[in-house]
């Protein structure tokens, strides 16, 4: 664990106090059962978005993915009425095209990312509401999935399933990011992708790969969110989660620029965005001010973290100079 | 009060010229960097109206003093006089403010403005009123004098992309008039240039010489020097290593000044090479983005140093690329070892053997951020990983390895290799490739901007290479080197080889006369 997470750990904790000493309900186990579910689907989602960033890219279209992905599964399972490990794998191979598809625009016909993205945002979105003409998908009365919304919504022990997901899924993505060739060569192409290709990697690879994990993870999530709301109005179902999901990423400790941040790091800021969003509702903030304690706070992280960075640099930069006349005068 | 200060000083800037007092003098100026000294006690100075030239190996401490000059950096000691007035130090503000103008290599114009626009940037004559808007005319008539002393052959609103590289140089030297510069320094102006270019250049400096604007030329094209000098300080190793007056300025006293030693160890180091032996890379009718209508045919034999020379712009570095797979072929066909080449990426190239050290250390070369071990395991990383996860301990162990083989100065193979010097960077990007079993090692300016005592060792490397069976293949526009480290000299010009040199010919006027385009001697 870096000193970076570290930090954000402390944060956490230091908020959860507060909140806990202010509002006791906060240690209720329905509420942290709520809170750790939210953070299980956010986590999935925004460990993909930490993937696509890690190569200096940004991936804007999950928040729609997830209403379009989820659209569908319920569709299929509900209205078409196939076999929901059928429709699973099929939304999971979705979501990997999808991914795919944003990575041979961006690398093979150097689209920016952003652009790319953005526009999948768009399409996906309205893609989605014609599907539905507009209305909502839902479960019909009595339609039962056991095995399904045990595995999505159900809890083992006490723990919503979805967190414990989000646990191994971080834990296999930790040995992916950390440890890997594949990991090592996310890092290199996000530090200088030019560097990279000059060492023979086949960055235009690396890079789509990004985009398929994002993908499939966008669409992992997008099942979790649809299993959890049971029922989607593909207007609004998702909206803003790519914001989410970049913030929690930066909150974690990643460059937009690419090459920096690091598993641990996302999934803290994650659950730091979780907790100030259970803070608004335990503390009586009226909801409407949702979003600029969330923007206030990730605002002022990335302000400290900066900070730190240059009070660093200008600390290690006098350090050489006093070094260097000390050498100079020795001479 | 601050009127009475100005005039008094202006009345003595007017003394000091009709006095031919230096305008600027250097004494005992010293700068070390971690691990390096720059500049070890040197002494210039320049008088009005005079034209220096300045000349100097790759890493004798010319930018250093430039940089000097311009008030990016303090000297540990010494003085620098400007105009009469002592100073520790220059800051930025003390050196525009004394009349010292900088046109550099790589010139600092907006492309997308015209030359108007381009020369009063940011100091724009306004019209009156609150919304400060550009007084066009105005500006016209202050630019128009200005473009004239500098012989400029296009007009004020030309947009600046729309220019030859000469001429761009000719908007800069017009900026340096229009803040009343009383001293131009030229930082290789002519190495990009082509010949006819060149000599407007020459001219422009000989007519700043006549206005009393002191001139301080920096250049490698030695011929030039002597044309527009009046007095030549060489640089080597930091030092004034001598300087020659108006009739003493030739050619091969510059050289020996800079050189000195160093061309008797090169000189050792290319005698003891053998006879080459196959052709490892061929390149046959192969055509690059820079000439896309002109094919290139070059071979490179096992165990020989083939030396690239020619401008720069000629193309060579845009042929490396190609032979690395960065760049797809217009055309043409490769071979490897009397094989079929067929290079998709820069993979394929590493994945058959054939290894690139970029020009561009720093952005190309090496991953800044990385470690040292990182950096030297990241073209072969599979082979430090088991079941595709990294071993940090075979990283380390292949580091290790060679860090003592080439000798990288730095505390630790964990060490991130932004802190290192150019040397020592130069040295992970050779040892990445050592690492692995190189077959043709192509190497684009290796030692441009590294010390002397780092640029011995990796010629040695280069030779250890070419002696194992390597095929080495450098392009370099050091004169010096590569008629030092070189078994045969190819030289490029516009786009196609104009002819190999084998040693017996081997001399800077005949790499010069084909880099031109003209035959050798």
């Amino acid at each position: 664990m870096s000193k970076k997470d570290l930090g954000l750990l402390i944060l956490i904790l230091v908020v959860g106090t507060v909140v806990a000493i202010i509002n006791p309900r906060f240690l209720l186990p329905i509420n942290l059962a709520n809170t750790s579910n939210l953070i299980g689907l956010f986590g999935i989602l925004s460990i993909g978005q930490a993937f696509v960033i890690i190569t200096g890219g940004i991936e804007l279209s999950v928040g729609s993915l997830v209403a379009l992905l989820g659209t569908l599964f319920i569709d299929f399972i509900a209205v078409r009425e196939m076999d929901w490990p059928l429709a699973f794998v099929l939304i999971i191979a979705l979501g990997g095209i999808i991914g795919l598809v944003h990575g041979w625009l961006i690398t093979r016909l150097k689209l920016q990312p952003f652009v790319v993205t953005l526009c999948g945002l768009l399409i996906y979105r309205g893609v989605a509401r014609f599907y539905t003409a507009d209305g909502t998908a839902g479960f019909a009365f009595g339609q039962n999935f056991p095995e399904l919304e045990f595995l999505a919504a159900g809890r083992s022990w006490g723990v919503p399933n979805s967190f414990i997901a989000l646990i191994i899924i971080a834990i296999v993505m930790w040995v992916v990011l950390h440890r890997s060739v594949f990991g090592r060569y996310l890092y290199a192409i996000g530090k200088n992708e030019e560097a990279a290709k000059y060492s023979g990697i086949r960055t235009g690879r690396i890079v789509m790969a990004a985009y398929v994990i994002c993908g499939v993870l966008t669409a992992l999530s997008a099942i979790y969110f649809a299993m959890y709301t049971r029922s989607i109005s593909p207007a609004s179902h998702g909206q803003f989660y790519e914001l989410y999901a970049i913030a929690a990423a930066v909150l974690g400790g990643f460059s937009l620029r690419g090459g920096e941040g690091s598993l641990i790091g996302v999934i803290l800021g994650t659950v730091l965005l979780q907790e100030l969003q259970n803070l608004v509702n335990l503390l009586g903030i009226p909801s409407s001010l949702n979003f600029a304690v969330m923007g206030g706070v990730i605002l002022i992280g990335v302000l400290v973290d900066q900070q730190w960075g240059v009070f660093r640099a200008r600390r290690l930069m006098l350090e050489a100079t006093r070094k260097g006349a000390a050498g100079a005068a020795a001479e | 009060m601050a009127q009475r200060l100005l005039s008094g000083m202006m009345n003595y800037s007017d003394t000091s010229i009709v006095a031919s007092a230096p305008f600027l003098s250097l004494e005992g100026v010293r700068k070390t960097y971690p691990g390096v000294v720059a500049l070890d006690g040197f002494s210039m100075e320049v008088r009005a109206g005079e034209v220096i030239g300045l000349v100097g190996e790759n890493g004798a401490g010319k930018s250093t003093l430039m940089k000097i000059l311009g008030g990016v950096t303090r000297p540990d000691t010494g003085t620098i006089t400007v105009d009469g007035l002592a100073h520790d130090g220059l800051t930025v503000e003390a050196s525009i403010g004394s009349g010292i103008a900088f046109v550099h290599q790589e010139l600092n114009l907006f492309e997308n403005l015209d030359v108007a626009a381009n020369i009063f940037f940011g100091r724009e004559p306004l019209r009156a009123g609150p919304l400060k808007l550009v007084d066009r005319a105005k500006l016209r008539t202050q630019v128009a004098p200005l473009l004239k002393r500098v012989g400029a052959n296009f007009s004020a609103d030309t947009p600046v992309a729309a220019l030859s590289l000469a001429q761009q140089q000719m908007v800069e030297i017009a900026k340096a008039l229009s803040i009343k510069a009383r001293l131009v320094i030229l930082d290789e102006p002519t190495s990009s240039l082509p010949i006819a270019e060149t000599d407007k250049l020459l001219d422009v400096i000989t007519a700043l010489k006549a206005e009393g604007i002191s001139v301080i030329f920096i250049s490698h094209r030695l011929h030039e020097v002597e044309r527009v000098a009046d007095r030549v300080v060489v640089l080597r190793d930091g030092m004034l290593a001598g300087t020659l007056s108006k009739s003493a300025i030739n050619h091969d006293q510059m050289v020996k000044l800079m050189i000195g030693r160093m061309l008797k160890e090169r000189e050792k180091a290319a005698e003891s090479a053998r006879a080459p032996g196959s052709v490892a890379l061929s390149a046959n009718g192969v055509r690059t983005s820079a000439y896309p209508d002109r094919p290139v045919d070059l071979d490179v034999r096992h165990g020989e140093i083939l030396g690239l020379a020619g401008l720069v712009g000629s193309g060579r570095t845009e042929l490396a690329r190609v032979l690395f797979g960065i760049d797809e072929s217009f055309g043409g066909s490769l071979l490897l070892d009397g094989k079929e080449l067929v290079l998709g990426s820069a993979a394929d190239a590493v994945a058959s053997g054939i290894f690139l050290v970029p020009e561009d250390r720093k952005l190309t070369g090496i991953l800044l951020d990385l470690s040292i071990a990182q950096n030297i395991s990241l073209p072969n990383l599979s082979a430090h990983a088991r079941r595709s996860l990294v071993s940090a301990s075979a990283e380390a162990a292949t580091a290790e390895k060679q860090k003592s083989n080439l000798g990288i100065r730095a505390p630790s193979v964990a060490t991130r290799t932004g802190t290192l010097s150019g040397g020592n960077q130069q040295k992970v990007v050779l040892a990445k490739w050592l690492a692995m079993n190189p077959k043709v090692m192509i190497l684009d300016e290796p030692t441009r901007g590294i010390d002397i005592g780092a640029k011995a060792e990796i010629y040695g490397l280069m030779r250890a290479l070419a002696d194992a069976g390597v095929a080495v293949l450098m392009i370099s526009s050091d004169m010096e080197e590569v008629i030092g480290v070189s078994d045969r000299i190819a030289v490029m010009h516009e786009g196609q080889i104009s002819g190999i040199l084998d040693r017996e010919h081997f001399s800077q006027e005949n790499v010069l006369l084909l880099a031109v385009g003209k035959r050798p001697k």
